[in-house]
C-alpha cells in the first residue's frame, strides 16, 4: 500500500485529521492557541451536521444556533438550579432538542428555498427570544455562570484536557459523517439534493430521510452547545441568535458545501478569522463582509471543492499533455 | 576599584534601562462594535487617549504604559477569548474591560485563576456582589441607580411607579435590582413592562401604563436610543403631566438632543461629568470632570460620555494602584487597589475595601432634572 | 376601551408602514432574480441616516432627502454590478452571503464614517400629535402610510403601463422568455436593486423623525421587513404592504394586550404558523414545479 493510496482511501482524510490533531498541542506556543483550537474543534461538529443538511441533503437553514443554545442552557439551568450531574443535563438537553426537532420538521421541511429559509430562521430567533425572557431559569440577556463538566467524578478542565476531549469529538464525528456519506442512507441523501422528485420516484421516502438528517443535526448542535458552555464557563443568550446561525452557515458555505473536511476548514477559517482581524482597528466589520463576498464571488463552491476542482484539472491536464 | 565601579555602573546602567525599555502591559477587551458599540467605543477612545497623554508625561515608574486592546464585537463567548489571549499570549499586568456585565462575567473566572487584577466596566451588581478577590469595578451599580431615584421619588410623595424597562443586559439586571429595593423606599411597582432596545414604537407599552390605576410617576430603565423614544411617545401620548425618571443609561446629551421638548421634566442620576461646568467650584470633582470633557472634546470633536468615564477612573485607578504598590507584581497591585481611599473620578469618590471592590456610595450620583433643554441639578 | 385599542392600531400601522415599505424592496429584488437581499436593511438605514445628517449638517430637508435617496440609489446599483452580477449563477445560498457580506461592509463603512450614535431627522410637518377619536397619531406617521400608499400606487402604473416596467415583469415570469424577446435583463437586474435601494431609502427618510436612525438601524428593520414580505408571499406591492400592516399590527396588539416582553416574537411566530397552513405566503401565486 503506497503513501498516495492510503491518502486517496475512504479512510485517508480521517488518518490525516487524526494527524494534525495529534501533533497540534506539540505546536501550539500557549492556552489561548488551544483555546482557539478548542473552539475551531466545537464549531466544526456542528458545522459538519449542518453540513450533512445543507450540502448534501440541500436544505438551508438559518436557525441552527438556536438548537446549539438550546442544549448549552439546558445543560447551564440543569446543572445550576436542579444539580444535575452535566452528562444527564447534557442526554436530556440533546433528547429535548431532537423532540423538538422532529415535532418541526415535517411542516418546516415541506417548505423550499426562502420560505424554508424564512422559517429556520424564525425558529431560532424565537428560541433566543424565549432564552433572553426566562431570566429566572436561563440568566437572562446578562447570562448564566456553567459549572464544570465532571464525568465520573472527575472535573474536565485546563485546556489540555478539553481539547483531548473536543479532538476526539471531532474524529468521531468525521468519522460518523463519512461513512453515513458513503452509505446507502448518504445517497438517498445525495439523491434528494439533486431532484427530490427524481428520487421520490426511484423510491426514496425523502421526507423521513430530510426529516432523520433534521433531526441528527439539530442534536448533534445541542451536543456541541451544552460542551461549549461547559468549556467556557459562562453563556449568553446571543449564542442561540441570528448572527450565531449566520456564523454557522457562512463557515458552511466558505469551506464548501458537501464536504466534510470542507466544513472543518471553513470552521477553522472563521473562527480564526476575527482573532486576525483586531489589528484591523476598527476595519474588521468591513473587511471580513469583504472577504465573504470576494470568497464567495470567486470560490462559490466553497474553499475544499474548489480546491479539489483546481488540482483535478491540473492532473487531468497533465495526463493529457504526456 | 575603578574598574568595578565601571562594571557596576554599566550593569546598572543596563538593568534600568531594560527596565524601563520594559513597558507596563494594561489589557483591555472592549465592546467596540456590536449593540454595545455606543458604550465600548468611548471606552477605548478614552484609553487611547490616556495612555498617550500619560506616556507624555512621563510613563508610570519610569516605563511606559502600553495599552493592548480587542474588539468583543459584544459577544461574551469572545470576550473569554480574548480575555485568555491577553492573559497567556500578551501576558499583560493589569486587565480593564468588559463593557457589558455579560462579557465581564465571562472573564471574571479567567482573571480569577490567573490571579490577575481586573476593572470591570460593566454595571450590573453582579459584579461585584459576591466580591471576588480580583474583580474591581468602577461604574455605579444599578442598584444605586433606582435607589437613588427611589429617595427622590420618596421627597416627592411617590410611591406608584410604573416600570418600563429594556430587555437588554442593562435593562433586564437594573429592573431586577429596581424590584428587589422598592419596598426599601415605601414604593409599589404597579405596572411592569418591557420593550426591546430597538424598538420603533413604545406606544402600546405606555398606553398599558397610563391606564394603570393610581400610577403616580414612571422610571424608565435603558440605555441609548429606546429611552428617547419613549420620551417621545410619552409626550405623544399626552403623560407628560405624570413624572418620568430614567436612569443613568440616558445621562449624555444625546438623549436632549433625541428626546426634544418631551424631555422637559424628566429626573435622572447621572455622574458628574455630565454636568461638568455647572458644578460649583469647591466640588471635589470638578478639576477632573473638567479636565476630562476639555480633553475629549479637543481630540474627538464629540461630547464625552459618562461610559468613557468609567474607562478613564479605571485607568487612573491602575496607574494610582500601580505606584502605591511601586511594582507590576500582581498582588501587590491588587492590595493596592483594594485599599484605595477618597480617589477623586470622574464618576464619584472612591473608597475601596476587601468587602467593597466598587467604593462608591450614593453620593456619587447627582440627580439632575431636564430644564429647557438643558441639565440642571435638582436640589 | 376604543381609545386604547385604537391606540394600539395606530401604533401598529405606524411600525406596519416601515415594514411593508422594507417588504417593498425585498420583494422587487426577489422578483427579478431570485435574490433574498439581506442588505435591504442596509439601504434602509443609509436613506435615513444621510438625510439626517445631510439636515443636521445645515442642508435644508427636501435636499437633503433627495440627495440621500439618489446616493442609496446609486450604493444600490453599484452593489448588484460590484458583487451580485460576477456571482449571477451561483446557488441560493451563495448568494445571501453575499448580500450578508454586503450589508456587513456597508454598515461597517458607514459605522467608520458616521460613528456610533444616534440621530434624528425633522418631521416634516412637525411634532403636534393628532387627537383621533380618543388615540393620537403623530402626523408623522400619516406621511408615513400616505407615502407608502402613494409608492404602491406609482409602481402598479410603472410596471403596467410602462415598457420598463413590463420588462421587468416580464424577466420576474421567466428570465428566458424575456431574454428571447429582446428584453436586456443584465440592465433590468442592475434597475431592480437600483430601484430597491431607492425605496428602502425613502422608507428609512419616511420613519427616521419617528424611530431615530444609526449605524444598526438596519438590522431589526431589514429582518422583520423580510418576514413581511414572505408574509405577503413576495408576489407584488400589495402584499407586501398586506404583510407589513399585518404584522405591525400584529406585534403592536401583543404588546397592548398579551405580553410585552414576548412582541419581539410575535413576527417569526406568526411567519411560522402562516408557512405551515400556506406556504405561499398570504398572496403568493401558487407556483407549479416542473420536473
Amino acid at each position: 500500500m503506497s503513501m498516495k493510496s492510503v491518502l486517496r482511501s475512504r479512510h485517508g482524510g480521517l488518518l490525516v485529521l487524526a494527524l494534525v490533531l495529534a501533533l497540534l498541542p506539540l505546536v501550539l506556543p500557549n492556552a489561548f492557541y488551544m483555546d482557539v483550537a478548542i473552539r475551531i474543534a466545537l464549531n466544526a461538529i456542528v458545522v459538519i451536521a449542518l453540513n450533512l443538511l445543507m450540502g448534501y441533503t440541500g436544505q438551508i437553514s438559518l436557525g441552527h444556533a438556536g438548537f446549539f443554545g438550546l442544549g448549552a442552557y439546558a445543560s447551564a439551568a440543569l446543572t445550576t438550579h436542579f444539580n444535575w450531574p452535566p452528562m444527564a443535563a447534557l442526554a436530556a438537553g440533546a433528547a429535548a432538542t431532537g423532540l423538538l426537532a422532529f415535532a418541526l420538521a415535517r411542516p418546516v421541511l415541506k417548505l423550499k428555498g426562502h420560505t424554508l429559509a424564512m422559517a429556520t430562521l424564525g425558529l431560532g430567533i424565537i428560541i433566543s427570544i424565549v432564552i433572553n425572557n426566562e431570566s429566572q431559569w436561563t440568566g437572562g440577556p446578562d447570562g448564566i455562570a456553567v459549572p464544570a463538566f465532571t464525568l465520573l467524578g472527575l472535573d474536565v478542565a485546563g485546556e489540555n484536557t478539553w481539547y483531548a476531549v473536543t479532538a476526539a469529538l471531532l474524529l468521531l464525528m468525521t468519522w460518523l459523517a463519512l461513512n453515513l456519506i458513503d452509505s446507502p442512507v448518504g445517497r438517498a441523501l445525495q439523491a434528494i439534493h439533486g431532484s427530490e422528485i427524481a428520487a421520490r420516484v426511484a423510491g426514496v421516502d425523502t421526507t423521513r430521510y430530510k426529516v432523520r438528517v433534521f433531526v441528527l443535526s439539530a442534536i448533534v448542535a445541542s451536543i456541541a452547545g451544552s460542551i461549549s458552555a461547559h468549556y467556557v464557563g459562562f453563556i449568553t443568550p446571543g449564542m442561540a441568535g441570528f448572527f450565531h446561525s449566520i456564523e454557522l452557515v457562512t463557515m458552511v458555505v466558505v469551506g464548501g458545501m458537501a464536504s466534510v473536511f470542507g466544513s472543518i476548514i471553513g470552521a477553522a477559517l472563521l473562527t480564526v478569522l476575527p482573532q486576525l482581524l483586531q489589528t484591523f482597528e476598527g476595519w474588521e466589520v468591513v473587511v471580513f463582509g469583504v472577504i465573504l463576498m470576494g470568497t464567495m464571488i470567486f470560490l462559490p463552491k466553497g474553499l475544499v471543492p474548489s480546491i479539489a476542482q483546481r488540482i483535478r484539472a491540473r492532473r487531468a491536464r497533465h495526463i493529457k499533455g504526456r | 576599584m575603578f574598574k568595578k565601579t565601571i562594571i557596576a555602573a554599566a550593569l546598572s546602567l543596563i538593568a534600568i534601562t531594560a527596565s524601563a525599555a520594559d513597558p507596563i502591559r494594561i489589557g483591555s477587551v472592549l465592546s467596540v462594535s456590536g449593540p454595545a458599540a455606543f458604550l465600548g467605543d468611548p471606552e477605548l477612545k478614552t484609553l487611547q487617549l490616556y495612555v498617550e497623554k500619560i506616556n507624555a508625561e512621563g510613563g508610570v515608574l519610569g516605563r511606559k504604559l502600553e495599552l493592548v486592546h480587542y474588539d468583543d464585537g459584544s459577544e461574551a463567548s469572545k470576550a473569554n477569548s480574548f480575555a485568555k489571549r491577553l492573559i497567556e499570549s500578551d501576558k499583560v499586568d493589569i486587565l480593564i474591560g468588559g463593557t457589558t456585565t455579560g462579557a465581564t462575567m465571562a472573564i471574571a473566572p479567567l482573571v480569577e485563576r490567573a490571579s490577575l487584577p481586573f476593572i470591570s466596566l460593566a454595571g450590573a451588581v453582579v459584579v461585584i456582589d459576591p466580591v471576588k478577590k480580583w474583580v474591581f469595578k468602577t461604574p455605579h451599580t444599578d442598584r444605586m441607580a433606582a435607589e437613588k431615584v427611589f429617595e427622590d421619588m420618596k421627597k416627592r410623595g411617590i410611591s406608584k411607579v410604573g416600570l418600563l424597562s429594556e430587555t437588554s443586559g442593562f435593562g433586564a439586571s437594573g429592573r431586577k435590582e429596581t424590584q428587589a429595593v422598592a419596598a426599601k423606599y415605601g414604593i409599589t411597582l404597579v405596572a411592569d413592562e418591557t420593550y426591546g432596545p430597538k424598538d420603533t414604537d413604545i406606544t402600546a407599552q405606555l398606553t398599558r401604563i397610563k391606564n394603570t390605576a393610581g400610577v403616580q410617576a414612571v422610571f424608565v430603565f435603558g440605555l441609548g436610543q429606546g429611552p428617547a423614544v419613549v420620551t417621545k411617545n410619552y409626550g405623544q401620548l399626552g403623560m407628560t403631566s405624570v413624572p418620568m425618571y430614567q436612569s443613568h443609561g440616558v445621562a449624555s446629551d444625546e438623549y436632549l438632543k433625541l428626546s426634544g421638548k418631551a424631555a422637559d421634566g424628566v429626573r435622572l442620576p447621572t455622574p458628574s461629568l455630565l454636568i461638568a461646568n455647572a458644578l460649583p467650584a469647591g466640588d471635589a470633582q470638578k478639576a477632573i470632570v473638567t479636565g476630562y470633557d476639555k480633553s475629549y472634546r479637543d481630540r474627538f470633536k464629540v461630547e464625552p460620555s459618562t461610559f468613557g468615564g468609567y474607562a478613564l477612573d479605571a485607568l487612573n485607578l491602575s496607574v494610582d494602584a500601580i505606584k502605591r504598590a511601586g511594582s507590576t507584581d500582581r498582588e501587590k497591585v491588587r492590595a493596592a487597589l483594594e485599599s484605595t481611599k477618597g480617589f477623586v473620578g470622574t464618576t464619584g469618590v472612591f473608597n475601596m475595601s476587601a468587602t467593597d471592590h466598587m467604593g462608591l456610595d450614593l453620593s456619587a450620583f447627582r440627580m439632575v432634572e431636564v430644564k429647557n433643554g438643558d441639565w440642571q441639578l435638582v436640589k | 376601551m376604543l381609545a386604547q385599542f385604537l391606540q394600539f392600531l395606530y401604533s401598529g400601522m405606524t411600525v406596519g408602514s416601515a415594514y411593508a415599505l422594507a417588504a417593498l424592496g425585498f420583494t422587487i429584488i426577489y422578483n427579478t432574480s431570485g435574490v433574498i437581499n439581506f442588505a435591504q436593511g442596509e439601504f434602509i438605514m443609509l436613506g435615513g441616516m444621510l438625510a439626517a445628517l445631510l439636515s443636521a449638517g445645515g442642508v435644508p430637508l427636501p435636499l437633503a432627502i433627495i440627495a440621500a435617496v439618489l446616493v442609496t440609489g446609486v450604493v444600490g446599483l453599484v452593489m448588484e454590478k460590484a458583487v451580485i452580477e460576477p456571482a449571477q449563477n451561483a446557488q441560493v445560498v451563495t448568494l445571501i452571503i453575499i448580500t450578508i457580506g454586503a450589508s456587513l461592509t456597508i454598515r461597517g463603512l458607514v459605522q467608520i464614517a458616521f460613528g456610533k450614535g444616534t440621530h434624528s431627522l425633522a418631521a416634516f410637518s412637525g411634532d403636534t400629535p393628532i387627537q383621533f377619536l380618543g388615540a393620537s397619531l403623530l402626523p408623522q406617521s400619516l406621511w408615513v402610510l400616505g407615502v407608502t400608499l402613494a409608492i404602491v400606487a406609482a409602481l402598479a402604473w410603472f410596471f403596467g403601463r410602462t415598457l420598463l416596467g413590463k420588462a421587468m415583469l416580464a424577466t420576474s415570469h421567466n428570465k428566458l422568455a424575456a431574454q428571447l424577446v429582446g428584453i436586456n435583463t443584465r440592465r433590468v437586474l442592475l434597475l431592480s436593486f437600483g430601484l430597491a435601494a431607492l425605496l428602502g431609502a425613502l422608507g428609512g427618510i419616511l420613519v427616521a423623525p419617528i424611530t431615530y436612525t444609526s449605524y444598526d438601524a438596519g438590522i431589526m428593520l431589514g429582518l422583520k421587513g423580510f418576514v413581511a414580505a414572505v408574509l405577503g408571499g413576495l408576489g407584488g406591492g400589495v402584499g407586501a404592504i398586506a404583510g407589513g400592516l399585518i404584522l405591525g399590527i400584529a406585534e403592536a396588539m401583543t404588546a397592548g394586550y398579551i405580553s410585552s416582553s414576548y412582541k419581539d416574537a410575535v413576527p417569526f411566530v406568526l411567519i411560522l404558523l402562516i408557512l405551515f397552513f400556506m406556504p405561499r405566503g398570504l398572496f403568493g401565486a401558487k407556483v407549479s414545479e416542473r420536473v
